[in-house]
């Protein structure tokens, strides 16, 4: 049998060394889970991780796209990472996300056809607003009745889709829409539209805020007493109470964050690449986007990198089915066993294996 | 509108057939929790729960079989989990949500060629005449087996629970961890156990669905009937007979609405649809701030990876 | 510096696309965006059913591509344009939401083809609309239904309160009144068209409210289900129900899209194509049935077929005035019958039906 034993500090190399291994793991995995469909492995895992970073033919738009799919998946991720270093467990992303889309979209909506400079930035102050207030509910009820944050914040996911249902086939349905359900189009109307910054570049506001909230957090973590706080609580809340943490503020800023981080996702997505509220809008990226915060370590550095990685298995398992015909299936599969693989390496990272000989 | 064409006596048969796959699942996730480990991927386990189930009774003939199967594949999917969190000490949120979208593939990449067949039909247990006793006889007894299967489940976990020694065991290695491996238990493998028997329960659920409730097998078949699971626990405060209260309850509000429209009434559907939800955050909240009643909260470890020191 | 260059780069690259399409590439690409999985068994399983026959009629000469369960949205445009960067000549889009994201990418590349199914909007030269006039079959089953009930009770499971549906309902119910002046008819939104668990459970209510035949406007065949088990009729929706419930079933409304895909691919092939606004019915087989019941009496079946021959040749509009909206304001007058425009956004109950359309 062997054993785990905790390394004192984590190893640098296996940080760096595990995600090759997993991600070369899931290669292996997937090439015999294709071939089983009847598929060419090889061609399979080249259309899903190199062609849409590599390809001549298509490269120039796909490239750009990985930020677009990956901008909201980092961002919100990076919100919640503080929150989990601290060991506060926010897992309503997705319900924060929608809040932010609604609140911002309906300010911008209440004052449509204006046309007006201010009136983006006031929707995504509306929208960040939005998603903290989400938050906040979990966050109080924490702090004040001592309810547990994982399963509040979740309810509230469900609580959330209900809202956006009632939103877009009711109070916010566009009147000109035809009857169908869903807002009027708000990248379609100048005033509300999050563009891209650099035409073909993917860097709408979205992007750009996820980067500088990157920074952000990278500095905070590393620079800021709040990041000591955050580090220290999750570590061990007792030293945490004797350097004088309040442990309820700290709930209140790390939920309203991440809310708040959610909420303008939701906002920047419902503004730019998805364009409009509808009874789908939320794709999952407040669930994926857990998936990305611990997959990049909780550091602000491996989330992005976890967010791109992610963004390419959509991208080229939306190419495979396209050139190779594999289903959707297979693809949903094949991130699970990436994500599997992921998880499952850390733990070099962290301990050291021992093989015990003899009993025990 | 005409509130007096729904039959009472009908509409609590149908909620209990309703009930019956989430109250499954829920029962299985019930343990799980309270040996401190929180599996998200419940899902996941129900829809391969489906599958599997589907698969054996379509190329067997026997529902019987199938369902030991939808419990082998989920118990089979949900030991990846246990090895990822156990073992290999993965975050048990992302694991979880990385374990319902592994199984959603699994599942509709196995269910590829079962579209558009009618399985074997599940027989309802045959109880003589009593099953004519007017109302009573409508309402309890004229189900298939695995309806009383769920009940039987509710009160065996239930007792199990609470006068067991294994139940006792349970409890403690969810409450602290580090004191049940003092006291000698051995946390880890308690734990598996306990997950692998969550993965069996939402694999019944699931087999329920594409079995006795649709029965087909169609893809997404348990259209987040996992995640309503989830909801339940958490509303019962980790109590069984509860869970089978809020599974009628979770149930029974759906059925309740699509009754209300056949009857004429308009209903508003997603704040109808909406107040489970909320009554469980309702029902956290009292618990949680009643001081001293331990026993009404969630599990102290719950979520916490658990590694012996030695 | 840079950023022109990458542009100058992509006009080439669109030029060259673009000679390329002009002395006819040896094969022509026809791609499919859809919502659901191939294997629904309803929409989305025509519609590859669709494809499927493309394949059968064009052989070698041309080659499909299809991506499934792709959400409205951002993805969607990401997976057109991906198509069209690849090579493709044609691009079906199956599903509503996907209005706004195909013109958006029919602007970027305008000598790629794109047919989008259910929507209104074209707004470039190479955007062509089409969807099927679902409600003459409804009037054809509508009728079937009121001669068959012997409650005076019919049931209908509506998926969304959009246009489509609420025509359905009309039409299904004016006719089933004709039928059976004493016909009742209830409706249950189950809000979404794939939730297998929600539809049975609203055809058992209806059942267990004294409904005897049920219509169904959702994709699963779950209330077939039900209705077999329960010894009730039933219409299929988009694909032949009829496995699914061998007494129940007295007919499928069938979505046949092959007829059409193989002469809009054949018009890009010539060079034909053009843009244009499809709404075809029965006379084209875009709208089709399955076989009829034997449980449907002779008269009833003759009068049924009558009523299809009729529709088929333009003798008759399901929609054909006197007709009241539900206010008892008049919709129609004697012998009226609406232009495709409002008929396109129908968004109202006619007279007689009870409850209200959801907001």
């Amino acid at each position: 049998m062997f054993s785990l034993e905790k390394r004192k500090t984590p190893s640098k190399a296996w940080s760096l060394a595990t995600p090759i291994l997993a991600v070369a793991l899931t290669m292996i995995a997937g090439a015999i889970m294709f071939s089983l469909l009847g598929k060419p492995p090889l061609e399979a895992l080249r259309t899903i991780f190199i062609d849409p970073i590599f390809s001549e033919q298509f490269g120039a738009y796909s490239r750009p796209q990985l930020l677009v799919k990956a901008g909201p998946l980092i961002l919100i991720a990076i919100g919640l990472s503080l929150g989990f270093r601290a060991g506060i467990w926010n897992i309503g992303a997705e319900g924060q996300y929608i809040m932010g889309a609604i609140f911002g979209a309906a300010a911008g909506l209440a004052l449509y056809p204006l046309e007006a400079w201010w009136i983006f930035p006031m929707m995504v102050i509306v929208g960040c607003l939005g998603g903290l207030l989400w938050a906040m509910i979990p966050a109080i009820l924490r702090t004040h009745f001592n309810t547990n944050e994982i399963l509040v914040s979740l309810l509230l996911v469900y609580v959330a889709e209900e809202i956006l249902k009632a939103m877009a086939t009711g109070a916010l349905r566009n009147p000109d829409g035809g009857g169908f359900p869903g807002s009027r189009n708000l990248s379609k109307w100048v005033s509300s539209q999050n563009t891209e910054i650099i035409a073909n570049s993917g860097m709408h506001w979205g992007v750009v805020t996820a980067f500088i909230t990157v920074i952000f957090a990278y500095v905070l973590l590393s620079r800021h007493m709040l990041g000591f706080h955050i580090q220290l609580a999750g570590q061990s809340p007792r030293a945490a109470k004797f350097a004088g943490v309040n442990p309820k503020a700290l709930v209140i800023t790390c939920m309203g964050i991440a809310g708040g981080l959610a909420g303008l996702a939701g906002l920047f997505e419902v503004t730019g690449p998805a364009g409009q509220i509808s009874t789908d809008f939320n794709s999952g990226y407040g669930f994926t986007a857990i998936i990305v915060a611990f997959l990049g370590r909780l550091h602000p550095v491996g989330i992005v990198l976890a967010g791109l990685l992610m963004a390419l298995t959509y991208i080229g398992g939306e190419l495979a089915q396209l050139m190779l015909g594999l289903p959707a299936a297979s693809i949903q599969a094949f991130q699970g066993m990436l994500l599997f693989f992921l998880l499952a390496v850390d733990v070099l990272t962290n301990y050291r294996i021992r093989m015990n000989k003899g009993a025990k | 509108m005409d509130l007096s064409a729904i039959n009472p006596a009908v509409l609590v048969a149908s909620i209990m057939i309703a009930a019956t796959p989430i109250l499954l699942a829920a029962l299985g996730e019930l343990v799980v929790e309270k040996s401190g480990v929180l599996n998200l991927g419940v899902e996941g386990m129900m829809i391969t729960g489906a599958i599997c189930g589907f698969i054996v009774t379509v190329e067997t003939g026997s529902p019987f079989l199938g369902f030991i199967a939808a419990a082998a594949g989920g118990a089979f999917l949900s030991l990846i989990f246990a090895v990822l969190t156990q073992y290999l000490l993965s975050n048990q949120v992302a694991t979880g949500l990385a374990l319902t979208l592994f199984g959603l593939g699994v599942a509709s990449l196995l269910g590829h060629s079962y579209v558009g067949i009618n399985p074997p039909s599940v027989p309802k247990l045959d109880l003589g005449p009593v099953s004519d006793i007017p109302y009573i006889g409508t309402m309890f007894l004229r189900h298939d087996a695995v309806v009383y299967f769920g009940i039987a489940l509710t009160i065996a976990v239930w007792a199990t629970l609470k006068y067991s020694r294994i139940g006792l065991v349970l409890r403690a290695v969810g409450e602290n961890h580090d004191a049940a491996h003092a006291l000698g238990y051995k946390v880890i493998r308690i734990r598996i156990l306990a997950i692998m028997f969550g993965g069996a329960c939402a694999g019944l659920g699931g087999a329920y669905l594409s079995l006795v409730r649709v029965p087909q097998w169609t893809e997404g078949i348990t259209a987040g009937a996992g995640w309503i699971a989830l909801a339940i626990v958490v509303f019962a405060s980790w109590r069984p007979g509860v869970v089978l209260l809020g599974a009628y309850l979770f149930g029974g509000v759906t059925l309740l609405q699509l009754n209300l429209q056949a009857a004429g009434l308009a209903v508003p559907v997603e704040y109808l649809s909406m107040s489970p939800y909320l009554i469980t955050i309702l029902v956290l909240v009292i618990m949680s701030s009643r001081k001293g009643r331990a026993s009404l909260s969630a599990p102290a470890s719950l979520g916490h990876p658990f590694q012996a020191s030695r | 510096m840079k950023l022109t260059s990458i542009l100058k780069g992509a006009v080439a690259a669109l030029a060259l696309t673009g000679a390329a399409m002009a002395d006819g590439h040896e094969k022509t690409k026809v791609g499919f965006v859809y919502v659901g999985p191939i294997a629904d068994g309803g929409w989305t399983t025509e519609h590859n059913n669709g494809r499927l026959a493309i394949e059968e009629a064009f052989g070698d000469a041309v080659e499909t591509t299809y991506v499934e369960k792709v959400p409205e949205g951002a993805d969607a445009e990401r997976v057109m344009t991906q198509m069209a960067l690849t090579g493709h000549d044609l691009i079906f889009t199956t599903s509503f939401g996907y209005m706004d994201p195909t013109n958006n990418v029919a602007e970027k590349f305008p000598d790629v083809k794109f047919e989008h199914a259910t929507g209104y909007k074209r707004l470039h030269d190479n955007v062509t609309t089409y969807s099927a006039r679902f409600y003459e079959g409804r009037a054809v089953i509508g009728h079937i239904a009121g001669k068959m009930t012997e409650t005076n009770k019919i049931g209908y499971i509506a998926s969304v309160p959009i246009p489509e549906v609420i025509r359905g309902i009309n039409a299904a119910y004016l006719h089933a009144k004709k039928a059976n002046p004493e016909v009742e008819m209830k409706i249950v939104w189950t809000f979404g068209w794939e939730d297998a668990a929600k539809e049975g459970d609203a055809a058992r209510a209806l059942i267990e409210q004294g409904v005897d035949v049920i219509m169904q406007h959702t994709d699963t065949t779950a209330p077939m289900l039900v209705a077999e088990e329960a010894g009730a009729y039933a219409f299929g929706q988009a694909s032949d129900m009829s496995a699914a419930g061998p007494t129940a079933h007295l007919t499928s409304i069938i979505d046949n899209w092959a007829p059409y895909y193989i002469e809009r691919t054949q018009a890009v092939i010539d060079g034909t194509w053009e843009q244009k606004d499809t709404w075809d019915g029965i006379s084209t087989g875009m709208v089709e049935f399955a076989e009829f019941s034997d449980a449907i009496p002779a008269d009833v079946l003759a009068e049924a077929i009558a009523m299809k021959d009729a529709i088929a040749a333009g003798e008759y509009h399901p929609f054909t005035g006197p007709i009241n909206k539900q206010d008892g304001s008049v919709y129609l007058a004697e012998g009226e019958t609406p232009e495709d425009g409002p008929l396109a956004g129908m968004n109202f109950y006619v007279e007689g039906i009870v409850g209200d359309v959801p907001q």
